[in-house]
């Protein structure tokens, strides 16, 4: 990082905070040149958020250089009316602009789809409602599907533009989840914040609590028992588990290839299961909090762990393999669905849609913190960037979870495992990243002069991926939508918090 | 693979689903506790000990010694279990608290220790819905979770297929609508037009503590205090999210194809570490 300046931006580790006076403050169009400099020096915007003042909106910038595991953040002036847009430059600030606009009616000059996020002014509207792009053109037509979809799954539209069966244009609007999350964390934390993050996506559970308890933290100047941070690592594995399970189960469904689907199906759930071995939850609820977690494993839980573990890993591996080896399956993920490698890195994607890009983007490893520190595992990577991929890279991050846990288990160091917070500091900004089992897992909190929340940011996963996802589906037949959509599985709610 | 292979894997991996419920029901993870009780009678006067714990503000006591706990806002954290210096709250271990009546899941008051279950739908309706019930499910503020739950009823291990409830694309293919979330606002249209678009006579399951009542989002004005703020609700199934096994015995309960009080359960009511039945 000799590159980087340090006075224009303070750097620092992940799940490390530093004093709000110690942001480095620059004019706004100023903090976009800086912030556009970085990205081009092969940074990543983590987070691009407002925070409110009497006398204006300042901006935050909270960038991640993976190749230095170093974070960098920078701060405006306080703004009042606009500044030119970093998307301008850098395409993945897009939403993010939005956002900040949205919030704070701070305009990012230049903008060229200026329109809300999510929604939230006009009760009672959907949020839907507007303006979308449109294709002209005699053989063009329109398909708008949502916000209630077939299945059992989250609302959100979706907005194509089809020549025929092929899709030129996928827009995506979402906002119909809002739960007015991060509004409520202002003055926080409060006696509901922890378990709130547990649902801020419903099957992030863990990686979310983790983030938070992390950041909360490192505001107290804080670290919790070793034994709570091991713990944390192996609830999280178990998180990813069931969930890329379930996911290389709903691919083969959606290609028709039933025997994995069948069998995924059931193999998710006795990972589910083991997460409620671990805590009573399937989904890890009130497992992680601030200072540590609310259970231990007692060795007879962790021999019973370890052997159901391994026995449905053994399922796993067999059903994983049927689909591997099906022909079928191979011509209906390949080359269907692709995002190349320059644009996922222009997009600022994540998690395993990234990997199945080629890029080599994991918390766990770039920006180790916690147990992360102590134990690594293999960053599982694949080229491609097509549904093929994305399903690849959840299946090799399967094989290495279970082997990470099959070590892990039997590591934990001794100790308890949740020890008493003492208060937060005051005026201090921190960022704690995780990688959940969607990608990188973004909590920014910025505390005031009594050690309050002033502003909590979260950026989950899914924030960076959408675009990707409408990316993906440019120049595809609008019948791989599903297969396509499964290979990124993005939460709504997290989008929209 | 050719296909011989598939069914011989499937030959091996043989019958999975659960026999559940002619067979005994799987028990609870050991450590998740199951519904409520609440012994309003053995509080101790001015005591606030579980109110104080309560995050989600689902405990309140209201004079006289009085207690009121409402399982449909429950996040089952069981703080107030530990808090208790009475022993008045505690863990049945039982799966069932399913219920029709948004009152029967406030707890505490004498005669009223325990969720009074689910009574099946009136024999017009059972006629109509008994052996086939279709339904259509909305996620308004969900979590997630609360619908991979819901879709693992369809797997192989739960099956809900063969009691004849089917999860449907349509409202109007459907008979009535499962909802999750607290009913967050930028949903309430959608929501309405979706319940509108069901044919009566129709039924309303919410399903989870921010369907019931909002759950930990209870208060924040971008929701309403659950599904029946929009729609009318005609059973609850609390919890945080409902274990599958809450679902489908609220499911089958408002069917009436479970017989009243049969607890072929082990009276312990859930297995110790090692003894459990996990099904997925």
């Amino acid at each position: 990082m000799s590159t980087l300046n340090a006075t224009e931006f303070a750097l620092l580790d992940n799940v490390a905070g530093l004093d709000w006076a110690e942001v480095p403050e620059c004019t706004g169009p100023e903090l976009v040149r800086r912030t556009a400099a970085e990205l081009a020096r092969g940074g990543r915007l983590c987070a691009w958020f407002g925070v409110p003042e009497p006398a204006g909106t300042r901006i935050v910038a909270v960038l991640a250089f993976d190749a230095d595991n170093t974070l960098a953040v920078a701060r405006s002036v306080p703004l009042n009316v606009g500044y030119p847009a970093l998307t301008l430059e850098h395409a993945g600030a897009h939403l993010f602009e939005r956002e900040l606009w949205e919030q704070h009616a701070i305009r990012p000059e230049g903008h060229p789809w200026l329109k809300p996020v999510r929604r939230t002014d006009e009760a009672g509207t959907a949020p839907s409602m507007g303006e979308f792009f449109r294709v002209e053109g005699r053989e063009v037509h329109e398909v708008a599907v949502g916000p209630v979809h077939a299945g059992i799954i989250e609302p959100g539209h979706f907005r194509f533009q089809c020549a025929g069966e092929e899709v030129l244009h996928l827009e995506i609007a979402l906002g119909y989840q809002h739960r007015g999350i991060e509004e409520a964390l202002t003055g926080g934390p409060h006696p509901l914040t922890a378990s709130q993050m547990e649902v801020v996506a419903g099957d992030v559970s863990i990686a979310h609590a983790t983030a938070h308890a992390m950041l909360v933290e490192a505001l107290a100047g804080s670290e919790p028992p070793l034994r709570a941070q091991w713990l944390r690592a192996v609830a999280l594995e178990l998180e990813r588990l069931a969930n890329h399970t379930g996911d290389l189960g709903a691919l083969a469904n959606d290609v028709a290839f039933l025997p994995t689907s069948a069998a995924c199906g059931k193999i998710r759930g006795d990972f589910l299961n083991l997460t409620a071995l671990v805590c009573g939850n399937r989904f890890g609820r009130g497992l992680v909090r601030p200072g540590g977690c609310r259970h231990d494993l007692e060795p007879a839980r962790i021999a019973q762990l370890g052997d159901r573990l391994k026995s449905a890993m053994a399922e796993a591996e067999r059903a994983s393999a049927w689909l591997w080896d099906a022909a079928t399956v191979r011509a209906r993920f390949e080359d269907v669905g692709t995002v190349h490698a320059a644009q996922a890195a222009e997009l600022g994607l994540v998690g395993p849609a990234a990997r199945a890009c080629g890029l080599v983007r994991d918390v766990r490893y770039t920006h180790p913190a916690g147990w992360h520190r102590l134990a690594q595992m293999p960053v599982a990577v694949w080229p491609g960037g097509d549904v093929f991929a994305r399903a690849r890279v959840r299946w090799l991050e399967v094989q290495r979870s279970g082997e990470f846990l099959g070590e892990q288990l039997s590591a934990g160091p001794e100790g308890p495992v949740r020890e008493k917070l003492p208060g937060l500091l005051p005026d201090r900004l921190a960022v704690a990243l995780v990688e959940g089992w969607r990608g990188e897992v973004c909590h920014v909190a910025l505390t005031d002069s009594a050690g309050r929340f002033r502003r909590y940011k979260i950026v989950d996963p899914s924030f960076h991926n959408w675009t990707g996802l409408a990316l993906a589906l440019r120049g595809q037949a609008i019948s791989d939508f599903p297969v396509c959509n499964k290979s990124f599985n993005l939460s709504y709610c997290g989008f929209d918090l | 693979m050719f296909v011989i292979d598939t069914f011989l894997h499937r030959l091996k991996r043989g019958r999975e689903t659960m026999a559940y419920p002619k067979g005994p029901a799987p028990a609870l993870p050991d450590r998740h506790g199951g519904s409520l009780r609440v012994d309003g009678a053995k509080c101790v006067e001015g005591c606030d000990a579980c109110v104080a714990v309560c995050a989600p503000q689902a405990i309140v006591r209201p004079g006289a010694g009085g207690i009121a706990l409402d399982l449909g806002r429950c996040i089952f954290c069981a703080e107030c279990v530990q808090a208790c210096p009475a022993g008045a709250i505690t863990q049945t271990g039982d799966h069932r608290m399913a219920a029709r009546r948004r009152e029967d899941l406030v707890l505490g008051a004498p005669g009223q220790e325990e969720v009074r279950l689910a009574a099946a739908l009136d024999d017009k309706l059972r006629r109509l819905f008994g052996r086939s019930l279709r339904l259509r499910q909305v996620s308004a503020g969900g979590s997630g979770a609360e619908e991979a739950d819901l879709n693992v009823l369809g797997t192989i291990g739960w099956d809900l297929g063969r009691f004849g409830i089917q999860f449907v694309a349509s409202p109007r293919h459907a008979d009535g609508l499962v909802i999750t979330g607290p009913a967050s606002r930028n949903m309430e249209l959608a929501l309405r037009k979706t319940w509108e678009a069901v044919p009566e006579p129709k039924i309303v399951i919410a399903v989870g503590a921010e369907a019931i009542s909002g759950g930990v989002f209870a208060g924040h004005p971008q929701v309403h205090a659950g599904a029946a703020s929009v729609v009318p609700v005609d059973l609850f199934i609390p919890g945080w999210p409902p274990h599958p096994l809450t679902i489908l015995d609220g499911l089958l309960r408002l069917l009436g194809r479970l017989e009243e009080d049969r607890r072929d359960r082990d009276p312990q009511g859930h297995g110790a570490l090692g003894q459990e039945r996990p099904v997925n």
